[in-house]
């Protein structure tokens, strides 16, 4: 079964090269950056996380979004999601494989990031968010592989599987809760501060994860032979306009919680992002690029004979995952140091080496993605003609 | 008051239970809890506290002497570049310190005021918390929270979690900004970092250690005309100098309703 990933072709190779070059340029800026120092990013003492944290959020969301997937099909036995559940899988386990890359860049030590677990901190989100990713993993690796290798021979998968299946989906909902606690829990930060982050994750999580799912569906299915299914992907997307429009109520009970109460910071923050603060911008053509995007997209997914309309329906996805990349990988973590305790406003902009780093890690994840579909879609392929 | 923080700890303890059921982290509450409640005073057989004399630091001197005691006691590096700098005890503006002690008629004269900051020592350190490798701890013998730099593994939660911006992270390796003497010595035999990991005052626990007092207080007390800015002792016992200020005159400490618990405080 694997050794498809070592056959394909020209397509395909030119496909894994094109990751190989990026995880390359990446590898030579994560070295500049072990050699020197985290000073060559665009950190300070004032803004401690930046792009690298962001992306690990933006993607723990990413990673989550297949329980969209599993719970519709191992619970209600959804069937359309059928030839779904393991491309959901698939990206989850890239997606978790991505978010510990992102963490470990952004380590000052990052040869001692063991010592999370030589001297096990329970009073720590970060510890439980560790725990969390690794048993997501884990989980995903096992159902993945044990589901598809019984489909494979054409049988049913074992019965002690489901258990393991029906853990799975507390614990995608716990990867992004985590998350949100790590954040959630400062008093320092009361940009963070809001008991609505956690739902705010999930509800944007499951707008981002189905959406990007529904781009690589009509991709596998236009280059292969393996064909997800149209009822799949119409049903991928009104999971999104759901999830999409959950958000956008969560994000105005937010605005409406800071700005009637009208205590400074609480608007600071908002202020940064949409307005400016004394001047400082520099997130504001993103943030109202990403309020545009987002309030196009709920209203068009929100129209059936818009939602439905597969040749329309890929441009609402980039524009659903483009609009939770600015709020989450771009907006949200930042902000949370602006202004810092002492009042200061410190812009952040992540330099050149960052964003090759940035850039390499997302290649690394794509090309275990790329890896694992190619699996997925030669056996599939086969299926078409060998199975009963 | 110790009943209501009871409560206060029973109230995160369960919810953090329920929540932690819940997430599938059933572990949460036994055992992260108990750390988080040496906020009440009796968990530490003694607290180490300082007292700061607003109007008598005004004089530059006394905050010069302080930075620079400091800085040869712990041979912290001196970085020029914004955002790459490393602090243990220097001053920012009064309206900054004690923001929610200014409004709009505050004399401009007050709002412009150095005061002297540093790492405020928690009762209830929101860094020690977060720390996932135990790498900042809150001592038990003496309250004062203390830094393995061998341990930190430089993820900064801690700096995300400081609501006094008291750490600095070692971005690039510090050494080289270290002032030596004309053999190239260090000024101390404090041992010096390595980049990647963070750092903060330590309330000069090497020098309590021997009988000392914190190196800044020994520097600023003896500036000519400055006697008494800085006061250092033990909160548990009343007889100590801190505890005879704080009964007797009016002070305060930054942020004091996040319940983080500060030792610094501040008479005004």
């Amino acid at each position: 079964m694997l050794e498809a990933a070592f056959r394909g072709g020209k397509r395909y190779w030119a496909l894994l090269g094109v990751w190989a070059i990026l995880i390359l340029m990446g590898l030579w800026a994560w070295g500049q950056q072990y050699t020197q120092g985290l000073t060559v990013t665009g950190m300070t003492q004032d803004v401690t996380w930046g792009i690298y944290i962001a992306q690990f959020t933006f993607l723990v969301g990413v990673a989550a979004s297949a329980v969209m997937v599993v719970l519709p099909y191992y619970l209600h036995n959804h069937r359309a999601f059928g030839r779904m559940v393991i491309l959901g899988e698939g990206l989850a386990v890239a997606s978790v494989l991505m978010c510990m890359l992102f963490i470990f860049v952004d380590m000052g030590q990052p040869s001692r990031v063991v010592n999370v677990l030589l001297h096990p901190t329970l009073n720590s989100m970060m510890f439980w968010d560790m725990m969390a990713l690794g048993g997501y993993l884990v989980l995903n690796l096992l159902i993945g592989a044990v589901t598809f290798d019984a489909e494979r021979r054409c049988a049913p998968p074992p019965g002690w599987i489901k258990p393991i299946i029906i853990l799975s989906i507390p614990w995608a909902v716990s990867i992004h809760t985590v998350t949100a606690f790590l954040y959630s829990g400062l008093e320092a930060r009361t940009f963070w501060m809001t008991a609505i982050l956690a739902p705010r994750f999930l509800a944007s999580a499951f707008a981002s994860g189905p959406a990007l799912l529904i781009l690589l569906a009509l991709i596998i299915r236009k280059f292969s032979r393996f064909d997800p299914g149209d009822q799949a992907i119409r049903q991928l997307a009104l999971i999104v306009a759901y999830a999409m429009a959950v958000n956008v109520f969560f994000v105005g009970v937010e605005l409406f919680t800071a700005l009637y109460s009208d205590m400074p910071h609480h608007i600071h923050a908002f202020e940064y992002l949409y307005v400016g603060l004394h001047g400082h911008d520099a997130l504001v053509p993103w943030m109202w690029t990403g309020a545009t995007l987002t309030l196009a997209s709920v209203v068009l997914l929100l129209i059936p004979k818009i939602r439905n309309n597969l040749s329309i329906l890929p441009f609402l996805a980039v524009g659903v995952i483009l609009a939770i990349w600015i709020e989450k990988g771009v907006g949200m973590v930042v902000t949370g140091f602006i202004p810092s305790p002492l009042g200061r406003i410190t812009d952040y902009l992540p330099t050149g080496v960052e964003m090759a780093v940035t850039v390499g890690v997302y290649a690394v994840g794509f090309l275990i993605l790329t890896l694992i579909y190619k699996i997925i879609v030669n056996v599939r392929e086969r299926m078409i003609t060998s199975c009963p | 008051m110790s009943e209501k923080k009871s409560r206060r700890d029973f109230l995160r303890d369960t919810s953090a239970a329920v929540l932690g059921a819940g997430a599938g982290l059933p572990f949460l509450a036994t055992t992260g809890c108990e750390q988080l409640q040496d906020h009440n005073l009796r968990g530490s057989e003694q607290q180490w506290a300082m007292v700061i004399d607003v109007e008598k630091a005004k004089d530059p001197a006394v905050r010069r002497a302080c930075a620079e005691a400091c800085r040869r006691e712990h041979n912290i590096p001196v970085i020029e570049e914004p955002g790459d700098e490393i602090h243990w005890i220097w001053d920012e503006t009064f309206e900054h310190v004690f923001e929610d002690q200014v409004h709009e008629h505050t004399p401009e004269e007050l709002m412009e005021t150095p005061v002297l900051v540093l790492c405020n020592h928690c009762t209830n350190p929101p860094c020690v918390r977060v720390c996932p490798t135990k790498a900042t701890w809150k001592r038990e013998s003496d309250g004062i929270v203390m830094m393995d730099q061998h341990r930190c593994i430089g993820c900064r939660y801690c700096m995300a979690a400081c609501p006094y911006a008291a750490r600095s992270f070692n971005w690039r390796d510090p050494r080289p900004f270290i002032e030596t003497d004309s053999e190239g010595n260090f000024p101390s035999e404090y041992p010096t970092r390595r980049r990647g990991v963070v750092e903060k005052c330590n309330f000069c626990a090497e020098r309590l250690r021997d009988g000392l007092q914190p190196a800044c207080v020994e520097a600023a007390n003896q500036v000519p005309g400055a006697e008494g800015v800085l006061a250092f002792g033990d909160l548990t016992d009343p007889d100590s100098e801190v505890s005879r200020i704080l009964a007797e005159q009016k002070t305060m400490s930054r942020r004091v309703a996040l319940g983080t618990g500060p030792n610094v405080y501040y008479v005004v």
